[in-house]
């Protein structure tokens, strides 16, 4: 049975969907009305708040906290200054995707790391000598994520720290009425958004906080499946979902590589020994055998193939992820789709996947399998630059 | 040419300046000619009071057609829309009925009314769909014209004619009742709740000078169900920013595309000699010339004013005088500093989030035309009301909002004569504002501002000739091959040179751009520049 996070006695009565999900055990919201769409078009609008305490979190302390970083992460932990969050991924030895998250330097010896998957194991067991603690702190930081173009504006309202001095990827103290919490520029659609990290105890004050002023902003909650259109519009890779985590993997095919899954940028492999490092290195220079790519599905295409039984074009509804085929050109099978969604922005029928790294290309003209009426057909598919949706305002 | 333009487009509307998009995208030089200080035309946003960015005339898109989106690649230029939810009517017995998104809670809203009804809602709409379908491949071409000799004239027929066949017996009868029955009538075929049907009639009379009891008015109720977005056909969404982005995302697919864009350079006249359209006078004194002229203002201006009856064959100056324009409708747009409470539905803003109809009943609607018959608006006038701001906050300064009305019945021809307007404007804005408040008690204390268009406004300001907002009324003597002229429907007209790309074409009003996209494609296929 998952349990309460520490916000549900606010996000329970508002769920009138009832629509919600085992995120990592917990209870997530799906949608709080039938009518998800309102909560996707809030976060490129006006703003979407979500409750993302899920995540698991771990404070990694002391004097070898960079130290320690340095070795379990792909990146290059201690070059990070304090205030400033990192992207990053890591793997066991044979360079093989464990997870992805973020990481937070709170302090110069005070590292917040997130992560999809229960870690405090992988990070205890690479511990090694260093003076380094390691705390999972999951349940007793509840989080917020206030993402969309007004997320910047409901934030000035409620706290009196600086937002116009808070960058892309940092961070800062928030002081809120009667409390604090860690807000940083982060989040997983594409769009300008925070993410406010706070106290259990604190947490319903926070929600309060933020539902008071949303609203005049058009900000109103929103629940995982507006989450993932956006996410899949911003081009971001999920775990479980477009890749495997090693851990689970009961055959070796099924592993990626951050440079298969399209994380390479985050490796940084000139610095001292890291998990993986001499895999990376190797498949650096080879490298990768398959690749991540953002694809746009032919939509003249489609509209044919309804078309021709007759109907008019009909889109997913949701963002989906279950696998479907990829072909090369010619006809042969070069990869598969993990997800997809259509994006009312971009009017683009969207979608994310794995095909060998020759057909990775941007601008490579592929086939995808699409399914009307029963029968299965192939319909052009582009390779796209990611993210599909990046406004200025992300950023700015 | 001594100006260099293969064409200058006269009105940088929404369909001149997607004329002017398609024909920059094939390489052709083009300068489009504003007269006001903003593009848009009636599809336009303004700032009318600090911090209120209102939808000045249309406030809704539907039609937009899908292809152009793409084919101009629109979003990349900032289109966006946000569907409209919900279409929530509230009553004056404090009761009210809202239909939403979700097909069960519409089906319990409407079974308090009707629990027959409420089961025949989808099926009317499914009915719907099928002939909005087969209705899509009329509006995404040309007009066939079945007086031509022109053998491929005949080919399109047919396979007009071989899909009208292939539609199921059931459906082919729905499409002849619809083209010639009214709305009610049409309506009382599937429904029994007045409370239903009322305000679904509606959208048979919407810009036009007929009422819900009228012939032909069923036809323009597809209208509602032929919106797409998304590919699906439904519903109608807001555009962000108002629906003046609509117009600037184009405008910036034109200029992209090398595309020159004037505004604040209104024409006097369009230059004609011998026939043949050389290039237009600007108010200023200047000339321009160009290969071609297209005009986006309605057939009366276009005709009338820019060309001048004395370059017209009398026939084809009678038919453009007798092509209706009468507008019947105005706008009120409201600046409020709080979100309107209805009485009848006070808790919760879902259902605010799409439009609201103030038309209780049938009785309603046709008092209200009863008295537009005989040259008055109406004391109790149907409204269709959005509050864009709720869903689009860049529209209204926070916890701010702003009411767009739209009211009809609000004839041009009012006894006193349309220059009379002006005496009665303010009388309409608080009728309007008295009716809204019916439904809505603190509605007059929370009034910012208020801009009142009447139809004679329409026409001063925006060019709308009688204050028609769709170019000439959507009546199915208008349509298609007739319009705006029987043998004129191809964009082409009696003056060599000159074209026409608006609404008062092929398929007609509404923020679409197909006359637009159609006119430019029919001119680059018959290599007319």
């Amino acid at each position: 049975m998952p349990i309460p996070t520490p916000f549900h006695e606010r996000t329970a009565p508002l769920c009138q969907s009832m629509r919600w999900k085992d995120w990592s055990g917990y209870y997530g919201v799906c949608a709080y009305s039938t009518y998800a769409e309102r909560e996707y078009f809030a976060i490129r609008h006006s703003a979407g708040l979500m409750d993302v305490s899920p995540l698991f979190k771990y404070e990694v302390t002391g004097p070898d906290a960079a130290a320690f970083l340095a070795r379990v992460m792909v990146n290059d932990i201690p070059r990070m200054k304090v205030g400033s969050v990192s992207y990053t991924c890591w793997t066991d030895d044979e360079g093989k995707l464990l997870d992805d998250g973020t990481i937070a330097r709170l302090d110069e010896q005070h590292f917040r790391v997130t992560a999809a998957e229960p870690s405090l194991h992988w990070f205890h067991r690479h511990q090694g000598g260093l003076d380094v603690v390691i705390e999972d702190s999951t349940a007793r930081i509840g989080a917020l994520s206030l993402q969309g173009p007004q997320a910047r504006q409901i934030l000035r309202h409620v706290t009196d720290t600086d937002m116009d001095d808070l960058g892309f990827f940092r961070l800062a103290r928030g002081r809120f009425d009667g409390f604090e919490a860690t807000i940083t520029r982060t989040g997983y659609t594409g769009d300008l958004g925070y993410e406010i990290w706070v106290a259990s105890d604190d947490a319903i004050p926070l929600w309060d906080v933020l539902m008071d002023a949303g609203p005049s902003f058009g900000m109103i909650p929103n629940g995982l499946d507006a989450l993932d259109m956006t996410r899949v519009e911003a081009g971001f890779i999920m775990n479980g979902v477009d890749y495997s985590s090693a851990n689970h993997c009961l055959i070796e095919s099924r592993k990626s590589t951050p440079y298969e899954a399209g994380l390479g940028w985050t490796v940084h492999l000139q610095r001292e020994p890291f998990i993986g490092q001499t895999q990376l290195r190797r498949e650096n220079d080879q490298g990768p055998e398959r690749c991540f790519v953002g694809l746009e599905i032919d939509w003249d295409e489609m509209e044919a193939l309804f078309a021709a039984v007759g109907l008019p074009p009909e889109l997913p509804g949701a963002a989906w992820r279950n696998p479907v085929p990829i072909y090369s050109h010619g006809g042969t099978q070069i990869g598969y789709a993990t997800s997809g969604s259509w994006s009312p922005m971009l009017k683009k029928n969207l979608a994310l996947g794995t095909v060998a790294a020759s057909h990775g290309r941007i601008g490579e003209q592929l086939r995808i399998e699409m399914t009307v009426e029963h029968v299965r057909h192939q319909v052009k598919a582009t390779v796209l630059d990611r993210p599909f949706f990046d406004p200025d305002r992300k950023r700015s | 040419m001594a100006d260099g333009f293969d064409a200058i487009i006269v009105g940088g509307g929404h369909n001149g300046l997607t004329c002017a998009a398609y024909l920059a995208k094939a390489g052709r030089k083009v300068l489009v000619l504003e007269g006001r200080h903003v593009l848009g035309g009636a599809a336009v946003t303004e700032e009318l009071y600090p911090g209120f960015h209102f939808s000045v005339c249309s406030y809704v898109v539907s039609l937009f057609r899908p292809h152009i989106i793409r084919e101009l690649e629109l979003t990349r230029h900032g289109l966006d829309m946000i569907p409209l939810e919900s279409s929530f009517l509230p009553l004056p017995d404090g009761d009210s009925l809202c239909r939403w998104a979700d097909t069960h809670e519409t089906r319990r809203e409407i079974a308090r009314f009707s629990p027959r009804d409420a089961e025949v809602y989808p099926e009317f709409g499914m009915a719907m769909g099928k002939v909005a379908h087969f209705a899509k491949a009329l509006i995404d071409a040309p007009a066939p014209d079945p007086a031509s000799l022109d053998p491929r004239e005949w080919v399109k027929l047919l396979r007009l004619g071989r899909m009208f066949q292939e539609l199921p017996a059931d459906l082919r009868h729905l499409n002849l009742q619809m083209m010639t029955m009214s709305a009610v009538d049409f309506l009382d075929l599937w429904f029994e709740s007045p409370v239903l049907k009322a305000p679904m009639s509606v959208s048979g009379i919407i810009g036009t000078y007929l009422g819900v009891r009228s012939p032909g008015t069923a036809y323009v109720l597809l209208h509602h169900y032929m919106g797409e977005i998304d590919g699906a056909f439904r519903s109608w969404g807001f555009s962000r920013g108002g629906t003046g982005e609509v117009s600037l995302a184009i405008a910036r697919a034109a200029e992209s595309h090398g595309a020159q864009i004037r505004t604040e350079a209104p024409v006097e006249q369009f230059l004609v000699n011998n026939g043949r359209a050389e290039g237009v006078v600007l108010e200023n004194g200047d000339e321009l010339r160009a290969k071609t002229v297209i005009s986006g203002l309605d057939p009366h201006r276009t005709f009338r004013v820019m060309v001048g009856e004395e370059h017209l064959d009398p026939e084809f100056a009678a038919q453009i005088v007798r092509y209706k324009m009468r507008g019947s409708s105005a706008k009120v747009n409201l600046a409020v500093d709080r979100l309107p409470v209805f009485s009848c539905r006070p808790e919760g803003t879902a259902h605010l989030r799409g439009d609201v109809a103030i038309c209780p009943s049938i009785d309603y609607l046709e008092r209200a035309y009863d008295q537009a018959k005989y040259g008055d608006f109406s004391e109790r006038p149907y409204l269709n009301v959005v509050i864009p701001s709720l869903v689009d906050p860049t529209v209204a300064p926070p916890g701010k909002h702003i009411i767009s009305c739209f009211v009809q019945y609000a004839p041009y021809q009012i006894k006193e004569g349309p220059d009379f307007w002006p005496e009665r404007r303010e009388a309409l804005g608080d009728t309007v504002v008295d009716t809204l408040a019916e439904y809505i008690p603190g509605l007059k204390s929370s009034i910012l501002f208020r801009q009142v268009l009447t139809p004679w406004d329409l026409e001063q300001e925006f060019g709308l000739t009688e204050g028609n907002i769709f170019h000439g009324e959507l009546s199915p003597e208008q349509l298609l091959f007739q319009r705006p002229a029987a043998g004129w429907a191809r964009y082409r007209t009696p003056i060599r040179s000159l074209w026409m790309c608006a609404s008062g074409t092929h398929p007609g009003g509404g923020i679409m751009g197909a006359p637009g996209e159609l006119c430019a494609k029919s001119m680059l296929s018959e290599r007319a520049l």
